[in-house]
């Protein structure tokens, strides 16, 4: 098989590291080659955050470059937005509709855009948009919005449910396993 | 066992692997997992040093009495502990000792884009080179394996993609090697003149031997392509964006070491291809040493000098389809990184910045106060450079520039190299008011321990320096404690110490808010009945404030209730929640 390229984005401290680390688990029990690319440093306060998670047969660069991804995973809409030159012109983003205010837009430099979805969908991409903040809440907490995405994002993969709770029992500390599970369950819920 | 790991951690697990007992770093990005995840080994006694000349130095030591030994650092680190570095090579080593360095193209988390390999040249130290977590694991090892065979410290060279990466490697267990006993071999170790002349020869004949293992070790290795017309030389992240572009058409020789270089091989490599291309980021290195072999070939009249490279790049330069993809039309607003909701520092600098101040800054996470709408830093240049900047801009400028500017800087960079340049200010005597940014941390690498936090690398009890007691018996008489979160003290305090004729320290104190033990109030709410709308609030660039219908609005899944924007606020709108 080609590999298969997902882009986990959204704003520093929002939880895609974790993201990440269950899908790479998740991948790499089902026999692909694993790739994910991850940020760590200055933007993780705040800023506009990336990472990749490559997998196939074999997978060389770490990166995913424009053009090149099957789906953008999307924590923030405007980051979705940042983030769709890189799609593929069949791809498909996933994302939260929370939209968190990035500092131009505080300050009052710039406009937050209105209306992304549509934005997103007219520029050809299939767009699956969900409240996860709304849904991470009833779960039990505004952090676990990384796990209700993934739950929503499970819905394209042809993988058995047991082995996406097997990647969050391996990946979330136990403190946090029963909020994480309810969260996920609630993304996958919805489609 | 292969495992899905991180690049970092995999150079952790190959320490581990190849029994090295004694790791001493200075945390950096992109090289601080290195160390942290090497502290999860009991078998490895690992700190945090207060910077990078002392994390080598002990390492060197460490080497010294008999065992294993690491450091690691991000590549500005390496400028702090050049020192010992050009001299280890002239004494070698007792027990293996490995130095990684990582380097950080496109500048994701650092103040300037250098590239490390000019180091291993210029201190005559073998360096190899990893492309991904397996290499990363089996590099290390092998650096021992050198460090001892050949009586060098060996550099291992990262950079931001490979050290941040996860990808899968081969894990074995741990190969404990005998200690070695430690005698005393002054010729050797002593580094007088003396010595040192008859240590140079050696350096020489060794890199003449380690070039000489390059060439047959297997490190570096020919990939066989299809079509010879083009043959890359390439090496780290930058050979996997050339598989990626290329797959198997041209053929590639793999560097796996970048210094000393195998010459036969790139000479035999050049001579069975059409045409040479060198694909590297940052400087033209490999590029110069093949021009030097006589060699023509690309190199960056082709790809850049600045930034990362990518696959798409190499597939457009090497004249492949490039994928297309299709973004908005129009422009979206920018999110840079910006200081925490709650950050202790943002009262500090907007007190700086009401007060008018010129500011030398530094390096951490309060580097962020340069950001509108705070914009309160003036300059940041290397780790410590905010207090001996002070000193020489007061000296240049005269009483009238001291009344205004200050140095600011963080209680880890202040260890690191803040206090040499204190002892400037005291010794020399200028008028200069340093503030020490304490959170009780070092924040923006993902909190490290440090000397005055009182607890060590794998957070148990340790010494902890008395920043006031230190900058007193420094010969600093006026040092003032401050909460940055009482601006009006704040305010009051920069005046008085900027009023005086003498050096000051003001120390702004109170521990970052994302610290798991510092206890959050809930969101602050706002009245809407008495908001105006006059923005006041807005002028601390905080994430959690915004304008909504005209009136102040706190985010509560980011607010944690310090009440700063409360102090601007001159209507009482904002209350407790």
């Amino acid at each position: 098989m080609d590999t298969k390229n997902i882009m986990i984005v959204g704003v520093g401290g929002q939880g895609s590291l974790l993201a990440s680390k269950l899908l790479g688990h998740l991948l790499m029990g089902r026999g692909y080659d694993v790739k994910v690319s991850e940020v760590h440093g200055m933007s993780q306060r705040g800023g506009s955050v990336v990472t990749f998670v490559r997998y196939g047969e074999k997978v060389y660069s770490p990166v995913i470059d424009r053009g090149e991804a099957d789906a953008i995973v999307s924590f923030e809409l405007l980051e979705a937005a940042r983030w769709l030159s890189y799609l593929k012109p069949e791809g498909r983003v996933v994302t939260n509709t929370q939209r968190i205010d990035p500092m131009p837009v505080i300050t009052g430099a710039a406009e937050y855009p209105v209306g992304l979805v549509e934005k997103l969908e007219s520029a050809g991409a299939k767009v699956d948009a969900l409240d996860c903040l709304g849904l991470a809440e009833e779960a039990g907490s505004a952090k676990a919005v990384n796990l209700v995405l993934l739950g929503r994002l499970s819905h394209y993969f042809d993988f058995p449910i047991e082995a996406w709770q097997e990647a969050i029992e391996a990946c979330v500390p136990a403190k946090f396993l029963e909020l994480n599970r309810r969260a996920f369950e609630l993304g996958r819920r919805t489609a | 066992m292969k495992k899905l790991i991180l690049g970092n951690a995999a150079v952790a697990r190959g320490l581990y692997e190849a029994g090295c007992a004694i790791a001493s770093s200075y945390p950096g990005t992109p090289s601080t997992e290195i160390t942290e995840e090497a502290a999860k080994f009991s078998e490895i006694y690992c700190e945090w040093a207060p910077n990078e000349k002392v994390a080598m130095e002990t390492a060197f030591g460490a080497s010294l009495g008999g065992k294993r030994s690491f450091c690691g650092m991000k590549h500005v680190g390496l400028n702090v502990a050049a020192d010992p570095l050009f001299t280890m090579g002239y004494t070698g080593v007792n027990a293996g000792m490995v130095i990684a360095v990582a380097d950080d193209p496109g500048m994701h988390s650092s103040q300037n884009e250098q590239d490390s390999r000019h180091y291993a040249r210029a201190a005559k130290l073998p360096m190899l080179e990893p492309s991904d977590s397996g290499e990363a694991l089996e590099f290390t090892k092998l650096a021992y394996e050198l460090s001892e065979e050949f009586d060098t410290p060996v550099l291992l060279k990262m950079c931001t993609r490979v050290a941040h990466s996860q990808s899968v490697a081969e894990l074995s267990e741990r190969r404990e090697p005998e200690a070695k006993p430690y005698e005393k071999e002054p010729h050797k170790y002593v580094m007088a003149p003396a010595n040192a002349i008859k240590r140079h020869p050696v350096v020489e004949e060794r890199l003449r031997q380690l070039a000489e293992w390059a060439g047959t070790s297997g490190i570096n290795r020919v990939e066989d392509g299809r079509d010879s017309s083009v043959g890359i030389i390439t090496s780290s992240t930058c050979y996997q964006y050339v598989k990626e572009a290329c797959g198997d058409r041209y053929p590639v020789l793999k560097l796996g070491m970048v210094w000393p270089l195998p010459e036969g091989l790139i000479k035999d490599f050049a001579a069975r291809v059409e045409r040479l291309v060198v694909v590297e980021e940052g400087d033209p290195f490999l590029e110069g040493c093949c021009r030097g072999l006589g060699l023509s070939l690309s190199g960056k009249d082709c790809f850049p000098l600045t930034g990362e490279l990518s696959q798409n790049m190499v597939a457009e330069k090497l004249g492949l389809d490039v994928p297309k993809g299709r973004g908005l039309s129009e422009e979206l607003p920018n999110r840079p990184p910006v200081m925490c909701a709650g950050c202790p520092h943002r009262g500090l600098f907007y007190t700086l910045k009401k007060l008018g101040c010129t500011v030398l800054g530094d390096i951490g996470c309060y580097t962020l106060g340069a950001m509108p709408p705070l914009g309160a830093m003036d300059m940041t240049l290397c780790m410590g450079a905010s207090i001996s900047g002070l000193h020489g801009f007061n000296k240049a400028r005269g009483p009238e520039a001291g009344g205004k500017a200050v140095a600011v800087i963080g209680d880890s960079t202040f260890m690191h190299s803040g206090m040499t340049g204190l002892a400037n200010v005291a010794y020399n005597q200028s008028d200069s008011t340093v503030i020490i940014l304490d959170n009780s941390i070092t924040g923006m690498t993902g909190h490290q321990q440090n000397p005055t936090t009182g607890l060590n690398l794998r957070g148990d009890p340790a010494g902890k320096i008395d920043l006031e007691a230190l900058c007193r018996a420094m010969g600093i008489e006026r040092v003032r404690v401050v909460d940055p979160y009482d601006l009006k003290a704040c305010e009051e305090t920069v005046k008085e110490e900027l009023g005086v004729s003498e050096p000051s320290v003001i120390i702004s104190r109170r521990p970052c808010a994302l610290l798991k033990y510092v206890k959050h109030k809930p969101a602050l709410k706002v009245d809407a009945g008495k908001c105006r709308g006059c923005r006041a609030c807005m002028r601390i660039g905080c994430p959690a404030i915004s304008i909504k219908d005209g009136k102040a609005h706190i985010d509560g899944t980011q607010c944690v209730g310090c009440g700063v924007c409360g102090q601007l606020c001159g209507f009482g709108a904002f209350k407790e929640g």
